[in-house]
């Protein structure tokens, strides 16, 4: 065999073993259990609803009935009220007059 | 001055709500600036707010998925982000993630690693703050150097160069970074991201500390792209964090959005001010950050070895986070302030 055969046959393996990869990866998420920010203890939190005025009650009302649909919920919340929050600043920036599309300090 | 409390209806505290919203803003503005999640900095911070330690880590990283896709808008516009990069670089963090913490986990089952791991932190810590510093002496020698010579060093430049002798291992596939201006095998960036992913699932950090350096020493790229991108993926592993968890029954979304107020502020200061701060001034500041950091946690390693001064060293771990973060933000808001000025007075006397 030789060398460019081989190497040919190297790449093809290689390219193989990446899109396995690449497959595998995109799986994972549903294997994934770790989050970050360190351990948190076993125990079982029940908010207290007494008093709560109205939309109050209900998001804890979620929280104690279900914490999938609470965590649903939440993760739909927290990149829209990102956008729009970052949307409005974006705004106000744009009011003071400052360029903010492009960046001329290329530096590495 | 009841109406300056706010009632938090799953943790059921009162809470002060401008702290929270001052908290979120100065921590929008470092982490924008840096490409940082800022755990590390949130967590004592809501704390001291009055918040129970049970929640203070669901809501710090709720929010900070939220803050993170502020600044990522806001650095993607400039051209700041390498989304290729980061889509490749988030497989690798999420297993080293899954890696590290199941390491830990094992670990703790054979005895108490807390120590161990709070002296692995510190020494990362050390080398972290050696290498910046080192780069930038490095820097400053070819800059002399090329000065000698009447010539200036190009801007492109950088002192350890450690990225170009990793980026002549050419392991198919290779791939093309176009915003980050590399082409490397795809196996450096899984590989790094792997790493810096194990490690932060060690020290139980988000890992924008160990990737925002990473990234600029082993994989090459330029600091703003280092910043954009890291961003990027603390997005993404924030939002998947957020919903672990918030699926635990540990987040106060209320919190998170009042500080999501101040960090939307804060986030854009941060980010634009990147406009008119070169490279290495990002690097510097970042290099204090860490020295910041690794001082709160030299404390808390002392508290746990001198009992008898447990509080006050504990009380001095807060003490140094919260200084670092105030210094820090100000330094940044000020360096956004004169920029700011500079460029609209540049613009006023063209158009005139």
């Amino acid at each position: 065999m030789d060398m460019k055969t081989a190497r040919k046959r190297w790449m093809k393996r290689m390219n193989s073993l990446w899109m396995t990869l690449v497959a595998g990866v995109l799986m994972m998420p549903t294997l994934a259990l770790a989050a970050g920010g360190g351990k948190i203890a076993n125990i079982v939190i029940v908010a207290d609803t007494r008093g709560l005025p109205a939309w109050q009650a209900w998001w804890a009302n979620l929280y104690n009935e279900s914490h999938l649909y609470f965590t649903l919920v939440t993760i739909i919340i927290i990149p829209i009220v990102g956008v729009i929050f970052g949307t409005l600043a974006d705004w106000l920036m744009q009011l003071i007059g400052l360029d903010l599309k492009s960046r001329e300090l290329a530096e590495h | 001055m009841e109406w300056m409390y706010m009632h938090m209806p799953i943790s059921g505290v009162n809470i002060f709500w401008p702290g929270l919203i001052i908290l979120g803003a100065g921590l929008g503005v470092i982490g924008g600036f840096f490409g940082m999640g800022g755990a590390w900095m949130v967590t004592p911070g809501l704390n001291m707010l009055g918040f129970p330690m049970a929640f203070a880590i669901g809501t710090d990283i709720a929010q900070m998925a939220g803050k993170s896709l502020i600044s990522t808008m806001r650095h993607g516009k400039f051209g700041n982000v390498d989304y290729k990069l980061g889509f490749i670089m988030l497989g690798g963090t999420i297993i080293g993630f899954e890696v590290g913490a199941q390491a830990v986990m094992y670990l703790e089952r054979l005895g108490n690693v807390e120590k161990v791991v709070r002296w692995i932190y510190l020494v990362l810590l050390v080398f972290i703050t050696w290498m910046v510093f080192h780069d930038v002496a490095k820097r400053k020698q070819k800059e002399r150097a090329a000065a000698r010579e009447g010539k200036q060093v190009d801007a492109l430049a950088t002192g350890i160069e450690w990225h170009k002798a990793l980026h002549k291992i050419k392991i198919p596939p290779m791939v093309h970074f176009k915003m980050a201006g590399i082409y490397c095998s795809a196996w450096l960036p899984i590989l790094v991201s792997f790493l810096t992913g194990v490690l932060a699932g060690i020290l139980g950090i988000g890992g924008g500390l160990i990737r925002m350096p990473a990234l600029i020493y082993f994989i090459g790229c330029p600091t703003h792209v280092a910043v954009g991108t890291d961003l990027f993926e603390v997005m993404m592993s924030g939002l998947y964090g957020a919903a672990s968890y918030t699926f635990k029954g540990r987040t106060e979304l209320v919190a998170a959005i009042v500080m999501l107020m101040g960090a939307a502020i804060g986030a854009q200061i941060g980010s634009v001010a990147t406009k008119y701060i070169k490279g290495y001034g990002i690097r510097i500041a970042f290099g204090c950050s860490v020295i910041g950091c690794a001082v709160s946690i030299l404390f808390k390693l002392l508290a746990k070895m001198y009992p008898a001064y447990g509080t006050l060293l504990d009380n001095s771990a807060t003490f140094v986070i919260l200084s670092v973060v105030t210094v820090l933000a100000l330094y940044i808001i000020i360096a956004f302030i004169f920029g700011a000025r500079k460029e609209l007075r540049m613009k006023k006397s063209m158009a005139v």
